[in-house]
């Protein structure tokens, strides 16, 4: 009759000890790097050299730093945008295309208004996208709030029809006709994003994403809108009784999400690429959901989530380039530590305790 | 010979104690009624006896021999089947593969050989039911016959029902008692989980009554009546706060909430509520006495504003306000004190934020939140209402009186003209609820027309001035709290009489 049974189980707690807390993210980062260290070893590298370039070496020169700045721009953008949704409850996945959408914009805006002061030329442009993103945030927003239409499912499929959309473009009407890729005309020079510091890559879209930070971080703790955001997407229910509009609020957020990743297209056309092209974005609408997740859903956490993963994506390529493995190992550092950084949050409000 | 005995059976939850040195036995081939109001520990007990929770302590025998049940597999193991009010099935699949799901231990499943023994068992048992029918498209009864028929199947000689017959409509009831009493006469022991008089007087041999997670007594169902029933299982305590007498003589006494007629579904779509009609004056107390489950959940969230009323109207100090938004009803006087204090604040936000959460527009300039009024305002309210909390700290960290302290101060400090509290002391300790009595008194001096919703008749007895009686959805009776009498009132309240 009596079953063997594991001496040890979990108890919930509901406040974790003080002193785990910075202790998780160097739990984090260890329990990651064990996990991908065996992949390195399997490419016959050393794992303590490729971390040290995927981590460290990025930081030790101006140029590879401010690689980093640029890497985490549309990253910084496309969290924030996350973030407003996910605050709200309202699981935007569509990050990607609503992206996309502000990119497109972009590239019209920025052959349009060619000849226009860049002054007026530029903010024309951010709006342009932030408009775009919101359109195309707005069908399935409206899908969840009128008819409760799974948003995950909506959101994530209105990223492939935009993929569609965006290649029927380029190879159509767009093909440049210079040189004949799929890719848009050049936009004019005066809509493009100036430099920061001259001979680097960094632009004028960083600026835009610390704005875009401080936005998130003045919404969501200086308004009341931003209070009726977190009452709904910590507790529908209490939120409705205590007479929140639960629809306009989960509507406006997602607008706005859609907006603000339409702004990060807006960033990568008008400051890097200057064309829309097919992979405009290395996904950096989904890694938004991880940002945005990571940094547990308030404005510096998601700075700080972005820079990091800035530093990553970076900090790839370098390894890449010096030891010879695979510039996948960055997506897979990222993937492997997203799932040990939830795992951690979750079990951190367990304590293990000896069985009866 | 007892098949079950469980002997001295504590289970803590926290600060609450469930099920306090219980003892409880089961005889063979008998039906034995647990009775109790809701929270009296009766499920409990027996998700003990299942397996899904494990005792404190207390010692279990099943057919006299001492056992430890782990978990429902030993459950099942040792002969016990339970069926609760949310069944486990698969809905896609069929009758039969639902009876022999997780207990076919042969990796090839022969279709027609489980349906033949499934068929088989259902003969044996007397229990009718198609075994290639599909699970979805039976009725709740037939679902419910399902559960039994796994059971049995199992080999279980002990059947748990927890509430069988609250999903079930009138003649479904019919045929379960008609099963029930074949499965005895073959030597089946059924415990019958309930808290409806007339079904435990008509289908069970003993009854063991539960209040407060304690056993009142255990009886033989052809020695007692019902009423002696109803006041084994709603007792008589006093409490510290009781109403200063007679306040209520004045004359000309102004109607502060009306409900005309109010009629309103539950979440099944089925009619929950049917033609209430209520006045609350002021300065008065309006206690709603019932046994739990009969409708007071869906008045209080109808009145609210949370539900929609299907037919009539609700009147706050003359103004009809019939399906007006929370906030309207707010604006219009009306102060919601919430049933579950988990779904009425938003218990991952501070105390501050849940105090400001119903009147945001007024700590609000031009969209941005007046940080300083916020904070001034709940620092006033944490103090006047005696919360024992920081501003900032998080409202689910706080304890289940504390909770309901910071609820009735986001209330009560609007002076609002009708208040309705829907069990406000459930769950809470001596001190916290002697606490929200008082201030539900001092409310009422101060003019409030109170509507208290409480399935603790201790507490209707003591605070309200008239005493009304809801049964399925429908006031039964109201009388003034000096005629109500424990006796009287859970006739009414089980239904079997109606007063008018």
């Amino acid at each position: 009759m009596e079953a063997k049974r594991f001496p040890y189980q979990l108890v919930k707690t509901d406040t974790p000890p003080i002193w785990m807390r910075p202790l998780i993210p160097v739990l984090i980062l260890l329990i990651t790097f064990l996990i991908t260290a065996g992949l390195i070893l399997s490419t016959r590298a050393n794992p303590f050299q490729a971390y040290y370039y995927f981590l460290i070496s990025p930081l030790s020169s101006q140029v590879s730093f401010l690689e980093v700045l640029v890497k985490s721009t549309p990253l910084m953008l496309t969290g924030v945008a996350v973030t407003f949704a996910f605050a709200t409850g309202y699981y935007n996945i569509g990050a990607e295309g609503q992206l996309y959408a502000g990119a497109i914009a972009a590239a019209w805006l920025g052959i349009v208004l060619a000849g226009v002061p860049a002054a007026i030329a530029i903010p024309l442009m951010i709006i342009g996208g932030f408009l775009a993103g919101m359109a195309w945030a707005l069908i399935p927003a409206l899908l969840k709030v009128r008819l409760a239409v799974d948003e995950v499912v909506t959101t994530l499929l209105m990223n492939s029809i935009m993929a569609y959309i965006v290649s029927a473009i380029l190879n159509g009407p767009w093909r440049d006709p210079t040189s004949g890729w799929p890719q848009s005309p050049e936009i004019a020079e005066n809509t493009m994003f100036f430099k920061l510091i001259p001979r680097s890559r960094l632009h004028f879209g960083f600026i835009v994403a610390l704005v875009g930070i401080a936005v998130l971080w003045f919404i969501l703790t200086q308004t009341s809108f931003g209070l009726k955001m977190r009452a709904v997407g910590l507790g529908k229910p209490a939120a409705q009784f205590a007479g929140i509009n639960v629809g306009r609020t989960t509507l406006i957020a997602a607008l706005i999400s859609g907006g603000i990743a339409g702004i990060a297209g807006v960033s990568e056309v008008a400051g890097i690429q200057f064309h829309l092209i097919g992979d405009l974005s290395a996904g950096y609408g989904y890694t938004g959901v991880i940002i945005a997740t990571l940094g547990s859903l308030n404005a510096i956490g998601v700075f700080v989530a972005s820079l990091f993963f800035g530093l990553i994506d970076t900090g790839a390529q370098t390894v890449s380039r010096a030891m010879g493995v695979p510039v996948y190992l960055g997506e897979v550092t990222q993937a492997v530590m997203l799932l040990v950084a939830l795992g951690m949050y979750l079990l951190q409000r367990y304590r293990i305790v000896r069985r009866a | 010979m007892f098949i079950v005995e469980m002997q001295s059976i504590t289970k803590r939850f926290g600060d609450l104690i469930a099920n306090d040195h219980v003892n409880f036995e089961l005889q063979k081939g008998e039906v034995h009624a647990l009775l109790g109001e809701n929270g009296a520990g009766k499920t409990t007990l027996m998700r003990i006896l299942y397996g899904l929770y494990h005792p404190d302590s207390g010692v279990i025998k099943v057919k006299e021999q001492p056992v430890v049940i782990h978990s429902p597999k030993d459950a099942i193991h040792l002969g016990i089947g339970m069926v609760t009010q949310h069944f486990a099935l698969v809905p896609p699949l069929t009758v039969a593969e639902n009876v022999v799901l997780g207990y076919q231990n042969s990796f090839v499943l022969d279709q027609n050989q489980i349906e033949e023994s499934v068929t088989e068992a259902a003969r044996r048992f007397g229990l009718e039911i198609n075994p290639k029918a599909i699970v979805r498209h039976l009725s709740v009864g037939q679902r419910q016959r399902v559960e039994i028929l796994k059971a049995l199947y199992r080999n279980a000689e002990i059947l748990i029902l927890d509430e069988p017959t609250a999903v079930l409509i009138p003649q479904e009831v019919e045929a379960l008692f008609e099963t029930l009493n074949r499965l005895k006469q073959e030597g089946l022991s059924v415990i019958f989980i309930s808290h409806k008089l007339h079904e435990v007087t008509q289908i069970t041999d003993r009854v063991t009554v539960l209040r407060d997670g304690k056993v009142v007594g255990t009886v033989n169902t052809a020695d007692v009546t019902q009423k002696e029933l109803a006041a084994m299982m709603v007792g008589r305590e006093t409490f510290g706060v009781t109403r200063s007498k007679a306040t209520s003589e004045t004359a000309a006494q102004k109607p502060m909430l009306e409900l005309i007629n109010l009629c309103a579904n539950d979440d099944k779509n089925l009619p929950v509520l049917k033609n209430i009609s209520l006045t609350v004056f002021e300065g008065e107390i309006l206690g709603i006495a019932g046994v739990g489950g009969n409708g007071q959940k869906e008045l209080a969230e109808t009145i609210c504003g949370v539900r929609q009323p299907t037919a009539g109207s609700i009147r706050v100090d003359g103004r009809d306000v019939t399906g007006k938004s929370p906030s309207e009803l707010t604006q219009s006087g009306l102060g919601r004190i919430p049933e579950d204090r988990h779904e009425g604040m938003v218990v991952h936000l501070s105390v501050t934020d849940n105090l400001v959460l119903e009147h945001l527009d007024e700590f609000t300039r031009n969209g941005v939140l007046d940080h300083k009024a916020i904070r001034q305002y709940a620092s006033e309210l944490i103090q006047k209402f005696q919360i024992k909390a920081k501003p900032n700290d998080i409202t689910r960290t706080l304890s289940g009186g504390n909770m309901q302290k910071v609820l009735l101060a986001r209330v009560l400090a609007r002076q609002p003209k009708v208040i309705i509290a829907p069990q406000p002391t459930r769950g809470l300790d001596i001190g916290a609820t002697d606490y929200v009595r008082q201030q539900l008194l001092e409310q009422r001096q101060r003019g409030a027309a109170i509507l208290l919703i409480s399935e603790d008749l201790d507490e209707i007895l003591a605070l309200s001035d008239r005493i009304a009686v809801i049964y399925e959805g429908e006031i039964v009776g109201t009388l003034p709290a000096a005629e109500a009498t424990p006796e009287r009132l859970g006739l009414l309240m089980s239904g079997a009489v109606k007063e008018h």
